[in-house]
């Protein structure tokens, strides 16, 4: 089992931010996502991020919402995102789950936490729960060993910087941009400064994401960040050119995150 | 018990164990915000000023109490009155808090307001207020609500705003609201999110209820002057429950009213096709706030279903599911058949169309009257006015016809 703290200082010691990469569970199927996800960690991903499809995902754009519905459709459940976690863990790489709130709390926040902790699994992002509706989520990840990510965003003040640092392990996720998931052409300079803000609340890690999709991208945010993350771009690539283009797609990321 | 002590949120927007806000880090800045102008704003002699006037001279309040004295020769000689909020401009409660809003909307700087919409009742009511005000509107309403309601995306193109059927998810209200918080996440700097109900992260439950509020302020300060008592019950229909909580407020405190929710049953709760949430939901998550949900054992939301679709929404306000568990109101299910019956009947003995969705409040009032007997007053929030509903109700009714 690698930790999220092994993983960004592997890609630390070697001069460049880890790579993390984004797919959901049981997309294109179930084992189909496991043999993407394998491939995108032969490709050169550091830290793996599972979606648990959910219906109302309202922080996602149209390639990840697409992706969640037809993984729904093909049945997926909480049961077979934790078995991918199992088995992607398996391959050495760092295990994250990442999942809108209300499926963890209707499972029941402290089997979740305990059931992905057996499973290999090592932390969790929960992208509409902020610190201050986590209770029951700090107490069942204290007890379960599981990193509980919580996010920046370009418009947060300094008083919630503070906040969400101080209730966040693992890593702190940065939104690089003001929206949704999805690739974009440009990101503007606002996300280094956010970086540099949230970094004199925390030691932790920082890793930037929403709307990254290009080595050329992973690139500039690697020099300021300690992680790069992207999603919707390895769908785009599976679904043109299944796991090979995932794993290119990660090979040149890979290449990208060098400083 | 007072009002104000049992209907107050905590400082992080909870009722009991309900509400509070679940939304992405990006929408909280914004949120804190428009807290923070909305509290401003409820103690500037000014801005109350600006509201009471539009109320008066543009919506047309107060709406007046109309003894409904055929139709209550149907509910076992109770007396049934309405609350006439049909007779506001454009039709309907709506108008009350979007008013409010698009005031605040300027009060903060923001050009632009975005909606959903099932109907297109809050669409609509949305679009008057962006355009009395000069503001940007765009509306986000489900590609199966602008083919069903083709009439009102007419009428809100008309007043000038944009409507943008949603493709994604079920297609309906609820992924309205979705993209009308992609929207909102991507444009917070200029955008103001004028959500249509009282539900949503924290302060749209408790600023939506305050906007409404005046419903019964007004029919309680009627039902003093006019008739000498308060009612024995007040009645309304809820989907997110704006409605519901606008004439429920002024009443919380007066142990002797008793206020019931009447939900929208559809084919009957049993079928699991209806969008009963408080009676047939569980507690869960879902835009934003923490309250009943329609979904799965996985947290899953399940689509609603109701001939209404201004109550077709699998979730419901965090103040009713808050008012359910501590039991100062009741919530009953009321099924598509008994609501179009209950709509005929106020056709024909009133000379009023309500609106489908009231229709279920009127079936509620019709039983509560036969349970309680010829003493007893019920006051019926008459939510909305049934011009959008015709050609549902042509339908409903020739589908009947040649069945039976």
């Amino acid at each position: 089992m690698t930790t999220i703290a092994q993983a960004f200082s592997k890609a630390h010691s070697e001069h460049r931010a880890a790579l993390i990469g984004y797919l959901p569970a049981g997309y294109p199927s179930v084992s189909g996502a496991v043999d993407c996800i394998a491939a995108m960690v032969e490709g050169g991903v550091d830290i793996i991020e599972i979606g648990l499809p959910y219906s109302d995902p309202l922080m996602d754009g149209i390639t990840i919402q697409e992706a969640v519905q037809q993984s729904l459709e093909n049945g997926t459940k909480i049961a077979d995102v934790i078995a991918t976690a199992a088995k992607v863990s398996e391959l050495g790489v760092a295990t994250l789950i990442m999942s809108y709130w209300n499926p963890i709390e209707r499972y029941g926040v402290e089997k979740f936490a305990s059931e992905l902790h057996k499973a290999g699994g090592v932390g969790v992002i929960t992208p509409d729960l902020t610190p201050e509706e986590a209770h029951a989520w700090v107490e069942a990840t204290d007890a379960n060993e599981i990193d509980r990510v919580f996010l920046v965003a370009l418009s947060s003040t300094d008083e919630r910087l503070a906040t969400v640092a101080a209730a966040t392990t693992g890593f702190v996720y940065a939104g690089a941009v003001m929206g949704v998931t999805g690739a974009r052409t440009s990101l503007g300079d606002a996300v280094r400064q956010v970086v540099t803000r949230t970094r004199e609340y925390t030691e932790l890690p920082i890793a930037v994401g929403l709307g990254v999709s290009t080595p050329e991208q992973a690139h500039e945010i690697a020099q300021f960040a300690d992680g790069v993350i992207v999603g919707s771009a390895f769908i785009n690539a599976i679904n043109s050119g299944g796991p090979d283009a995932a794993r290119e797609l990660a090979q040149k990321l890979r290449a990208g995150v060098v400083r | 018990m007072t009002t104000e002590a049992v209907m107050s949120p905590d400082t992080s927007g909870h009722f009991g164990p309900f509400g509070g806000r679940f939304v992405p880090e990006a929408l909280m800045a914004a949120l804190d915000e428009l807290d923070a102008a909305f509290r401003s704003a409820k103690a500037d002699p000014v801005f109350i000023a600006e509201l009471n006037d539009l109320q008066v001279n543009y919506t047309g309040r107060p709406s007046p109490i109309t003894i409904a004295s055929r139709f209550s020769e149907h509910a076992g000689g109770a007396t049934i009155l309405l609350k006439r909020e049909d007779l506001n401009h454009t039709g309907s409660h709506k108008i009350n808090n979007v008013l409010g809003q698009a005031l605040l909307t300027k009060r903060m700087g923001k050009s632009r307001v975005i909606a959903e919409t099932g109907a297109g009742q809050h669409g609509v009511a949305t679009a008057t207020a962006a355009a009395l005000l000069g503001l940007e509107c765009v509306v986000y309403m489900g590609e199966e609500d602008t083919k069903r309601q083709a009439l009102n995306v007419a009428r809100m193109e008309l007043l000038g705003a944009k409507v943008i059927p949603v493709t994604t998810g079920s297609r309906t209200l609820k992924d309205a609201i979705n993209e009308a918080m992609r929207d909102w996440v991507a444009n917070v700097e200029d955008t103001h999110y004028l959500l249509g109900t009282v539900a949503g992260p924290a302060p749209f439950p408790e600023m939506v209820r305050d906007f409404h509020r005046i419903i019964g302020d007004e029919a309680r300060e009627q039902m003093l002057s006019r008739f000498g008592r308060l009612p024995d019950v007040v009645a309304a229909c809820v989907g997110g429950g704006s409605n519901a909580i606008g004439i429920f407020t002024a009443f919380i405190g007066d142990t002797s009213v008793r206020l019931v929710g009447l939900e929208a049953g559809g084919d009957g709760v049993e079928t699991g096709r209806h969008a009963a949430t408080i009676t047939g939901g569980a507690i869960g998550v879902l835009h934003g706030t923490r309250s009943y949900v329609l979904q799965d054992d996985e947290g899953q939301t399940i689509e609603s279903h109701s001939i209404s679709a201004g109550l077709d929404y699998p979730g419901v306000g965090p103040e009713h599911a808050f008012l359910a568990h501590i039991g100062r109101a009741e919530y009953r299910p009321v099924t598509d058949t008994q609501a179009m019956e209950a709509f005929r009947l106020l056709c024909t003995t009133e000379g009023i169309i309500p609106a489908i969705e009231t229709a279920h409040a009127l079936h509620g009032a019709l039983e509560l009257g036969k349970e309680l007997g010829p003493e007893a007053i019920i006051l019926v929030n008459c939510s909305g006015r049934g011009d959008k509903d015709v050609a549902t109700a042509a339908n409903w009714f020739n589908l009947m016809d040649t069945k039976s």
